[in-house]
């Protein structure tokens, strides 16, 4: 079928790297002797963990409650013994921990009972429960769940459907050899997607270098009497972009603003639609994926590899070279070196590659920018590279996002192109990280300042009352006082008339109660300032009885933040003025 | 920052093979330069090499950095050979060495180095020796040098007298001429036909090596060096207004193709006003730098007290950049409707 296709802007062609891995079927990667299995893989809530040490688990037994609509729940990946949930490293750059369920095989690989759904027979709601109940989502390596983007936009109609099988970064086959060998399951996966979002159109989208997956796909859609339409679209990085998909195949264009169900159109990955239909025809939910092991190794091959499998045992099966020195989880475009080599496979592990510096020469040392323009051309989101980079090495962060570095997807582009060497999305990282940290601080701050006007607000309130019943207070003094006194005149006189008391005390006032209304004030000012001491060292004692070491160093901090804050602050006095 | 994070694959590329593909580019025109109008270009080519690569070491060294690097990223050659094949062939040495000294000094290195300049380095020498020099910088000679090698080389060195024969009219002085009489006693078309330092289209001998700098700017533009916005806006704006007064008053003003390939106008097209690092960066950006440089320098070398103007378009265009650059960023993806 011809189908008219649009060009994306910029894009680069590194060499594929891909003949590598495709000599071979997918092979079942053996069961490790531990599984590490991350209850964060998906964008969202953290699952809650359902198991504790010591439980015994099924293949396919949920540990990981999702937590909210966006989060989606995680599975024990072979039945075993839960040895504990503990913080683990985790394959991200960041290095960071998080928490695991840890899993020790039993080795019979035995399933929990698995019921097949038919899914015509739900309801679209019970469909999409279903699916963030199998854990399923976006396998491009986002990993966002699925279910949650199968809901139409209620205003704009579904015209296209795009499903991507473009694969467009180097060394990454296992899409690939997935429409080859599992063509089949992955349209009737797409069919579901369909069926739950009714778009005019489906187009599976296919870089031209990949003609068997193609074809493959072709033979299952005609063979399963779907209308689905197989696009080979350009080899050309990164085709496989979902936005750059979106516009090879639609000719729309999806600002970082906006979801695409806005302008009618959704897009999910081969691998994703395979899953879907794993989960609701067999009841699997996800607990292996494919991964393309490449790089520097023997034999570069795909796996089928539980979730949770450390990366280092399944890398070790396509032996890597001697000169390996790190792993790389996903494409070299886009991929990041992995903080260790035992930290598992997830959901978003497309591919694996062993990292050696004759693969990988390091880059040669970075020279200054000679505004050549070759970034800005290369760049698939038609931003200004050079510009971003100025202004975040400068760290005028809100330059660069003036710039849009928001619309920046780090696909390399940039950074492949340039003469000078410039790690450019490196420095796009790291302004974005900076960016999103002081939004945090911001957020930290007003609410900081907001809580110490409050507090100011509410002393100077507690101080007008104060004042108005310590006045109130002398006030009684000073009447009781000048009763005693009217009445010690009155007996020392003892010529007590109805008519001449009241001159009297009319008299009296001046004379006598001066000193004693001084007195009087002087005690009820002595008084309150007792009674405020003792007021304020109670609450000190309140508050600051029982601290540990940290809240100590934090009441040291806010202290000395307040000192700060407080000459910046608005007097109250000027707000009672207004 | 390392380089431990991706992309891990790169193109094989790096500021030194672009500098390279310039001076490539340079080469047809320098065949031609030196077939029609005499090999002492090569000297000259010579004198400022050197004189580059010796200001750039030094100035690297006073700054502490790294010598092997910055030397060999090939901009400072691109510089000295712009100032050799703009500057009058037959040139004193000190000439062309001062003049490449400054552009690396002062118009390079003192504003940052490498990609810093807001000038085109190469130009500000032309401009700075063409104020302070104006004869020396005004002898073109005015047909094929029909002298040997060695003589050529004496008078850049100072050791042989400077000859009458070196300062003749250029055609672009002989249509000055015409402009200022224009009384009619002088038909510019009648001259181009027949005074001898004149050629089919333009000055003898001058027009083909005009022609190898089309050539050479036509493979920058294939090897994706630069891109065709800057030479067709300049070429374009330059031929629009040559054009249209030709066609006003023919016996006063040459016409558009005797500008094209008379004076600076191609190597500046294609190799001056297409510098990145003093240019513009956009698109639409590089069309109106491209054109304004056209327009000014064929304002500057007809109406103006020069020899040509393209240096000091190219100069005044420079100090426009950052507000054309600011003021004509492309939409970005998925924002079209917007802009």
């Amino acid at each position: 079928m011809l189908m008219n296709l649009f060009k994306f802007k910029g894009g680069v062609k590194p060499p594929t790297n891909k003949t590598q891995s495709l000599g071979l079927p997918i092979a079942q990667a053996p069961l490790p002797t531990r599984l590490v299995v991350p209850l964060h893989q998906s964008i969202g809530g953290l699952p809650r963990p359902v198991v504790q040490a010591g439980d015994k688990v099924l293949k396919g037994q949920l540990i990981g409650q999702a937590d909210g609509w966006i989060s989606a729940a995680v599975h024990a990946p072979t039945s075993g013994t839960v040895l504990e949930v503990a913080l683990h490293v985790q394959p991200h750059p960041s290095g960071l921990d998080a928490l695991c369920v840890v899993i020790e095989p039993d080795g019979k690989d035995e399933w929990i009972e698995r019921t097949r759904l038919d899914y015509q027979a739900m309801t679209p709601e019970q469909v999409r429960e279903h699916l963030q109940q199998s854990g399923v989502v976006g396998l491009g390596g986002a990993v966002f769940p699925t279910h949650g983007k199968l809901t139409a936009s209620k205003t704009v109609p579904m015209e296209e459907m795009v499903i991507n099988g473009a694969e467009c970064e180097p060394f990454i086959t296992c899409d690939d050899l997935l429409m080859r060998e599992r063509a089949e399951e992955v349209v009737r996966g797409i069919g579901i997607f369909r069926d739950l979002l009714q778009p005019k159109k489906v187009l599976i989208g296919i870089e031209d270098n990949k003609p068997e997956a193609a074809a493959a796909m072709r033979a299952a859609v005609s063979a399963l009497n779907e209308n689905f339409v197989v696009v080979p679209v350009p080899t050309l990085y990164p085709a496989g972009g979902a936005k750059q998909l979106i516009r090879v195949l639609t000719g729309k264009e999806v600002p970082a603003s906006k979801r695409s169900t806005d302008l009618g159109v959704q897009c999910f990955n081969v691998a994703t639609a395979y899953t879907a239909w794993r989960a609701i025809a067999h009841g699997e939910p996800v607990v292996s994926r494919l991964v393309t092991v490449s790089g520097n190794v023997h034999t570069p091959r795909n796996y089928e590899v539980l979730i949770g499998t450390p990366m280092d045992e399944l890398l070790k099966l396509a032996t890597p070279h001697p000169d390996t020195d790190g792993i790389v989880m996903g494409g070299p475009m886009m991929g990041f070196l992995v903080p260790n080599s035992h930290v598992p496979v997830v959901k978003a592990t497309n591919c694996l590659i062993a990292h050696s510096p004759r693969i990988f020469p390091p880059a040669p040392p970075e020279m200054p920018c000679i505004r050549c323009g070759s970034c800005a051309q290369a760049c698939p989101h038609e931003l200004q590279p050079f510009e971003m980079y100025w202004f975040s090495r400068a760290k005028n962060f809100g330059k660069t996002q003036e710039y849009h570095i928001f619309d920046c997807i780090e696909c390399g582009c940039c950074s492949f192109v340039c003469p000078s060497r410039i790690p450019l999305v490196q420095y796009f990282r790291f302004a974005k990280s900076e960016i999103w940290a002081r939004e945090r601080e911001k957020n930290a701050a007003d609410g900081a300042k907001e809580r110490f006007e409050f507090k100011q607000l509410r002393d100077e309130r507690e101080k007008t009352e104060k004042a108005e019943k310590l006045a109130k207070a002398a006030a009684a003094q000073t009447a009781k006082k000048a009763a005693e006194a009217t009445a010690a005149a009155a007996a020392a006189e003892a010529t007590p008339t109805e008519t001449a008391s009241a001159p009297v005390v009319v008299e009296a006032t001046p004379t006598v109660p001066v000193d004693a209304e001084k007195d009087a004030k002087k005690a009820a000012i002595l008084a309150a300032m007792e009674r405020a001491k003792a007021q304020r060292e109670a609450a000190q004692i309140k508050n600051t009885e029982n601290l540990n070491a940290q809240q100590q160093r934090d009441i040291a901090e806010i202290e000395a933040r307040r000192e700060v804050i407080q000459p910046a602050a608005p007097a109250p006095v000027d707000e009672n003025k207004a | 920052m390392s380089f431990t994070t991706s992309p891990y694959l790169l193109k094989d590329t790096s500021v030194s093979q672009v500098m390279i593909q310039v001076c490539i580019a340079l080469i047809p025109g320098i065949a031609a330069y030196v077939w029609l109008i005499g090999p002492a270009i090569l000297a000259q080519l010579v004198i400022a090499t050197t004189a580059a690569l010796l200001a750039e070491a030094a100035m690297l060294r006073i700054q502490r950095k790294p010598l092997a690097i910055f030397l060999s990223d090939g901009s400072a050659i691109v510089t000295a050979w712009l100032i050799a094949l703009t500057f009058p062939p037959l040139a004193p040495w000190w000439l062309v060495f001062t003049g490449t000294v400054f552009a690396i000094v002062i118009a390079k290195h003192l504003y940052g180095g490498l990609g810093q300049n807001p000038f085109n380095p190469a130009m500000v020498a032309f401009a700075v020796c063409i104020v302070s020099f104006p004869a020396l910088m005004s002898q073109w000679p005015s047909v094929g040098l029909q002298m040997p090698l060695v003589e050529q080389i004496n008078i850049i060195l100072g050791l042989a007298p400077r000859v009458d024969a070196l300062s003749g009219a250029t055609p672009l002085d002989a249509l000055k001429t015409a402009l200022k009489l224009g009384d009619g006693s002088v038909d510019v078309a009648h001259l181009l036909a027949n005074q001898d330092i004149f050629g089919n289209f333009a000055g003898r001998g001058w027009e083909w090596v005009a022609g190898g700098y089309l050539l050479g700017g036509l493979y920058l533009w294939q090897r994706k060096l630069i891109t065709w916005h800057v030479p067709v806006a300049f070429l374009g704006s330059m031929t629009l207004i040559a054009g249209a007064l030709w066609l006003y008053s023919p016996t006063q003003f040459a016409n558009p193709l005797f500008h094209l390939l008379s004076g600076g106008a191609m190597i500046g097209a294609f190799f001056i006003a297409t510098d990145p690092v003093s240019g513009c960066t956009t698109a639409r950006g590089k069309l109106i730098f491209g054109a304004g440089a056209g327009l000014l320098a064929y304002i500057i070398r007809v109406f103006g007290g020069y020899p040509d103007g393209v240096a000091f378009a190219v100069l005044l265009m420079n100090l426009c950049v950052p507000v054309i650059d600011l003021l004509t960023q492309p939409p970005i993806f998925g924002m079209k409707d917007k802009a």
